[in-house]
Order: structure tokens, then C-alpha cells, then sequence
């Protein structure tokens, strides 16, 4: 059994999903239908898209922002913040370049969320 | 050396740029932004999570992503702007001050948007007991240092105030290797959004401490703890509940006031609840010519509402300086709430024959659930909408139609309230 908070609506409905028999998982709290769904995604398959950051050399700052282009599985979080890390790109970077491309197999690439000019 | 300018907008920051390019689209090409910072952009450059442009773009942008698609526009259109360049006075002649490497800055405007936003809420605004080491940060300072610097604040971090800064920053401090401990929060209930509950604390098992709060800081040079303590209904800590947890870092994230030093300067009625200038439906303050719109005028959670409310600013500061009798002055009357409801914004309807839509944005005391949200004139209802919970973190809007916007500026009465439904 697990406990959810639905944040589909400002209502944020407590859910509880049993997920003993993945075929038939129950859902029980929900206000609505999409809460119904957002419990089972939850527990099946939970995605978040991550957001950080990676050094820059000969930029004006020394780091740029950066997001998965899609969520990617929430297990994968901490994996990715360490690939992340890792990383160095040269300026000058624009906003959607790849900085990672397909992080982890995923299939998702890492892009730059903001500027960064040459110095 | 005395400048001309028909439009100066002051804050590029989200709600300047909005403001600049609707007013550019309305016609207006005498325009000059003035810009503190290096960058245009204001606080979104910092906040780099996603979860902005939702309503505008339909598309989960990061904040400085949202920010460079209004950079663009502005760029497009070659609106002038200045960086690095503060405000430091603004007279109700609409004579601005303002300072840079270049020296003093003086301009003489025929309308002026301010649009400079919030700044946090300091710690001498809250009374906690104990020493003043290092270690203790406001949220949004937090998050510059890591977010623009590349800088980290400290390891072991506690959290007081659940506003959606203090939760956007236990996730980030996490992502950076810290350990949060706790979230503390004065309230039954968290003044952030449901989805950064989950997202930020629940995935990362953060507990969220609600009706607590801390009571003392310990440590010399460097914060070493600190002591929290349930609170009860009257807010008071019961000191029999005190508990000690180790930290090394204090983030305060207990809410936002709107900066209104330069409007206070230039005699613009301040509203008491808000914080903010007391506007009319043109978003104009009581100082003729002067507008207000975005953080500055009220804090906003969601930045599209933000960039709406800064077009219709933007559209009216343009209507004033070419109207012909710009200084005729029309009544106006004053919107009353009931005190669940806190505030309504804009607060005064002119009583002329302008038939336009009107947005009236509020918020709300309390949690309250099973409600109506309404609005009478002269005991008439005009607008009812069912709200199963409204909550004071969540920003409330009335869409109103031109025929009743009338109604309200004929009235000798208008009312927003919440009807219970029980
Ligand atoms: C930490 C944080 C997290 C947020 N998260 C979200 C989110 O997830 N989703 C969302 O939709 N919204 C979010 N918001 C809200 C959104 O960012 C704000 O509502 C929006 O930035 C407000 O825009 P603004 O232009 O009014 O103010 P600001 O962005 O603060 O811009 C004001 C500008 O004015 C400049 N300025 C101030 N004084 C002067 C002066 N005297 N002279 C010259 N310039 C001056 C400042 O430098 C600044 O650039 C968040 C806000 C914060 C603080
Ligand atoms: S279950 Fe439905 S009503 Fe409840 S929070 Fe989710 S979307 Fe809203």
C-alpha cells in the first residue's frame, strides 16, 4: 500500500494504491478519474524531469543550467545529477543544445536551459 | 544631463518585459527599460527548476527559458534598455533617478511602469532567539549562490517556511549533496503547491514539520543547531515539545514583500494588505501617469499571470500618454471583501464608460472548502463559481465580461466574498 498526494488539481486528494497485483492495482481517495490515473503512473512507472546544473569553461559564468527534455524514471535522479557533474562543456552554449545527449540510455538528452556567452 | 522618454518602465524582470512589448505593440516606440542587474530577466534567471510558462506556452519551461522568450520579443522589436542601471528615486512629476557607471541618470517621463518586484521578507521581521552565526540564508539568497555562483550554502540544512522557494530549495540543496532535515512550518497548512510538496520533499522522504516552528539558533561562529517546537492555535511554541536537530544551515523561506520604497517616494498610496500600490482597473496608482504591475504590485505564484497582468499595464500606460485629457480625474469606488476574502486587485473601479473584460485577482485568509466565490453589486450577484478548496498559497482569479465590467462601474456597492456551502 502507498500513499500519494493527486497534484493534478489544488484539491490534492490523499490516495491510496495497492499495487499487491501490478494486473489490477487499486486506487482508493481520489476525488476524480485523473487522480485514478496519476496513482497507478506513480506507482507503475514514476517519471520527473531533473533540473541542474554543468560547468562551462570560457564562459562568462561558470556554470549553465539544464533540464532533461522529458522525465525521465525517478529511480535514474541521482544517477543523472552524477553523470551531470561530470560534465564540462565550452562556450559559447545556447539554449537547447545538448549538453548529455541520450543520459543513462534513456533516450532523453540533457539540454541548456539558459545563455552563455564567450569570454 | 535631463532625458526624454514618453514611456520608462522600471525592473526588467518578467513583468517589465511583458509591459514593454505589449506597449510596443499598441504603438508606442519611445520606450526605456532600466535594469539593475547585468541581465534582463529579474528572478527567473535563478530559478532554474521547470514548471513556468504552463499557462502561456503550454509547454513545462525552466525560468530562465520563460525569461529569454520575452528577452526575444523585446530584442526583436529593439526596445531600448539600459543594464546595470538602479533607480534610485521616482517623483510624482514622473522624474526618475537612477545611477550607473555612467554616473546620475535623470529623465523625465509621461508615464512610468513600475515593475521592480519582491524581495524576501529579512530575518529581523521574525523573532527567533539565539546568536547571529553564519549559516542562516533567506531561500532566494540560497538559491542564487548555488543556482548563479555555483556556490553551496552548507551540508546539513533546515528549512523554516514551506512557501514554494523553501521547497523548490530542499530538493535543490539535496540534488547538490546536502542532507535537508526538516521543513518547519507556523501554519496547519503549506503556503507552496501541492506539486512541490511532492516532488521537492515526498521524493526525497523530507519531513514537513506543519504547526511548528524554530525557537532558538545555537552556535557561535557558524550556526551548529537549532531548537524547534510545536506550536499551539494562537501560534505560541509550547516549549514542552522543544526538540534539538543538528544543522549547519538555516534557510529562511517566510514569504515576500513587494518593493515599494521608490513608489512610497513618489506619494503612491501603498495598500496595507498587499503591500503593494492601491491601483484601479487600469492598473494606474493615484499618482497620474504611474502604473504598477507583477511582484511589485502584488506577489504572484504563477509568473503567466504575471505576464498577463503586465500586457494590460502595458496597453493602458500607452492609452494614458496619448489620451487627450490625460489629467481629467474620474471617481471611483472602492471593492469591499469579507475578510476570507484578503484582498482584491485592482481594489478601485473608475466610475466612467470604459466596456472592456476585467481580471480581478485574489486571495483568500484561510483553507477553506465547499465554497462560492462571488461577486454583487448593490446585493445583486453576478458572478458565482463553485470552488471545492481554495487555499491562501494558490492566487485566485474572476474573469469578468465588458456588460458586467459596467454593471461594477455604475455601482454603489461592489462585494467579493466567499459563500460556504454547507
Ligand atoms: C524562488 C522563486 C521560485 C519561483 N517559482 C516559480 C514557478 O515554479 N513557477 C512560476 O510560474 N513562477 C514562479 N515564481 C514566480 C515568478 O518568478 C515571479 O512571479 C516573477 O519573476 C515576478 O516577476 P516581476 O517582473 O514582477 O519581478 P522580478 O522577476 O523580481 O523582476 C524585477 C526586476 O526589477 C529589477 N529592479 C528592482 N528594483 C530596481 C531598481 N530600483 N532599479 C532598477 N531595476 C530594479 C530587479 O533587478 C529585477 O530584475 C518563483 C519566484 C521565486 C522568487
Ligand atoms: S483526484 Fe481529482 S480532484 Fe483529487 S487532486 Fe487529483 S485531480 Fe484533483
Amino acid at each position: 500500500m502507498r500513499e500519494l498526494i493527486c497534484i493534478n488539481c489544488p484539491m490534492g486528494c490523499h490516495l491510496k494504491v495497492d499495487d499487491t497485483d501490478k494486473e489490477n492495482i487499486i486506487v482508493t481517495g481520489n476525488t476524480c478519474n485523473r487522480g485514478k490515473v496519476y496513482g497507478i503512473n506513480e506507482v507503475l512507472h514514476p517519471k520527473r524531469m531533473v533540473t541542474s546544473l554543468v560547468t562551462v569553461i570560457g564562459g562568462e559564468h561558470a556554470v549553465v543550467s539544464c533540464k532533461t527534455k522529458e522525465a525521465i524514471p525517478k529511480e535514474l535522479i541521482f544517477d543523472s545529477l552524477e553523470v551531470l557533474k561530470n560534465t564540462k562543456v565550452n562556450a559559447p552554449v545556447s539554449i537547447g543544445d545538448v549538453l548529455v545527449s541520450n543520459i543513462l540510455g534513456t533516450g532523453v538528452d540533457v539540454v541548456a536551459t539558459s545563455n552563455v556567452k564567450r569570454v | 544631463m535631463e532625458k526624454k522618454v514618453r514611456l520608462l518602465i522600471v525592473g526588467g524582470g518578467p513583468a517589465g518585459l511583458a509591459a514593454a512589448v505589449e506597449a510596443y505593440d499598441k504603438g508606442e516606440r519611445d520606450i526605456l527599460i532600466l535594469e539593475r542587474e547585468n541581465k534582463l530577466g529579474g528572478i527567473l534567471n535563478q530559478c532554474i527548476h521547470n514548471g513556468f510558462g504552463l499557462h502561456t506556452f503550454n509547454e513545462e519551461l525552466t525560468g530562465p527559458e520563460y525569461a529569454q522568450r520575452f528577452i526575444d520579443e523585446v530584442e526583436k522589436r529593439k526596445i531600448a534598455y539600459l543594464l546595470n542601471t538602479t533607480v534610485i528615486e521616482v517623483s510624482d512629476k514622473k522624474c526618475v533617478k537612477a545611477l550607473n557607471e555612467g554616473g546620475l541618470l535623470e529623465i523625465q517621463a509621461e508615464a512610468i511602469i513600475l515593475s521592480c518586484g519582491c524581495r524576501e521578507r529579512p530575518r529581523g521581521a521574525i523573532n527567533i532567539a539565539g546568536s547571529r552565526g553564519a549559516g542562516v540564508f533567506s531561500a532566494g539568497t540560497a538559491q542564487k549562490l548555488v543556482n548563479i555562483d555555483g556556490l553551496m550554502p552548507g551540508k546539513e540544512v533546515v528549512i523554516l517556511g514551506s512557501g514554494d522557494i523553501g521547497l523548490i530549495m530542499a530538493r535543490r540543496m539535496t540534488f547538490e549533496g546536502a542532507k535537508v532535515k526538516a521543513v518547519v512550518e507556523l501554519m496547519p497548512y503549506s503556503s507552496g503547491l501541492n506539486r512541490n510538496i511532492v516532488q521537492c520533499l515526498n521524493d526525497f522522504n523530507i519531513p514537513l514539520l506543519f504547526s511548528h516552528t524554530v525557537v532558538e539558533i545555537k552556535g557561535d561562529n557558524r550556526v551548529e543547531s537549532v531548537i524547534i517546537a510545536e506550536v499551539d492555535e494562537r501560534l505560541n511554541p509550547k516549549m514542552e515539545t522543544a526538540q534539538e536537530i543538528k544543522c549547519d544551515t538555516l534557510l529562511l523561506s517566510v514569504g515576500l514583500l513587494p518593493e515599494n520604497e521608490l513608489a512610497r517616494g513618489a506619494n503612491v498610496d501603498i495598500s496595507r494588505i498587499t503591500r503593494g500600490a492601491v491601483v484601479d482597473d487600469r492598473l494606474m496608482t493615484n499618482i497620474d501617469g504611474i502604473f504598477e504591475c507583477g511582484n511589485v504590485l502584488h506577489v504572484h505564484d504563477l509568473v503567466d499571470f504575471v505576464s498577463l497582468e503586465a500586457r494590460e499595464a502595458g496597453a493602458k500606460a500607452v492609452e494614458y500618454i496619448n489620451s487627450k485629457d490625460k489629467n481629467k480625474k474620474y471617481e471611483s469606488i472602492a471593492i469591499e471583501t469579507d475578510g476570507k476574502v484578503r484582498y482584491v486587485v485592482p481594489e478601485l473601479i473608475l466610475k466612467n464608460d470604459d466596456s472592456n473584460p476585467l481580471t480581478l485577482k485574489l486571495r483568500v485568509s484561510n483553507v477553506f472548502k465547499k465554497v462560492r466565490l462571488e461577486v454583487s453589486v448593490d446585493n445583486e450577484v453576478i458572478y458565482s463559481r463553485v470552488k471545492q478548496v481554495v487555499a491562501p498559497g494558490e492566487m485566485q482569479t474572476i474573469d469578468l465580461k465588458s456588460e458586467d465590467v459596467l454593471k461594477l462601474r455604475k455601482a454603489n456597492s461592489i462585494k467579493v466574498y466567499l459563500r460556504s456551502m454547507e
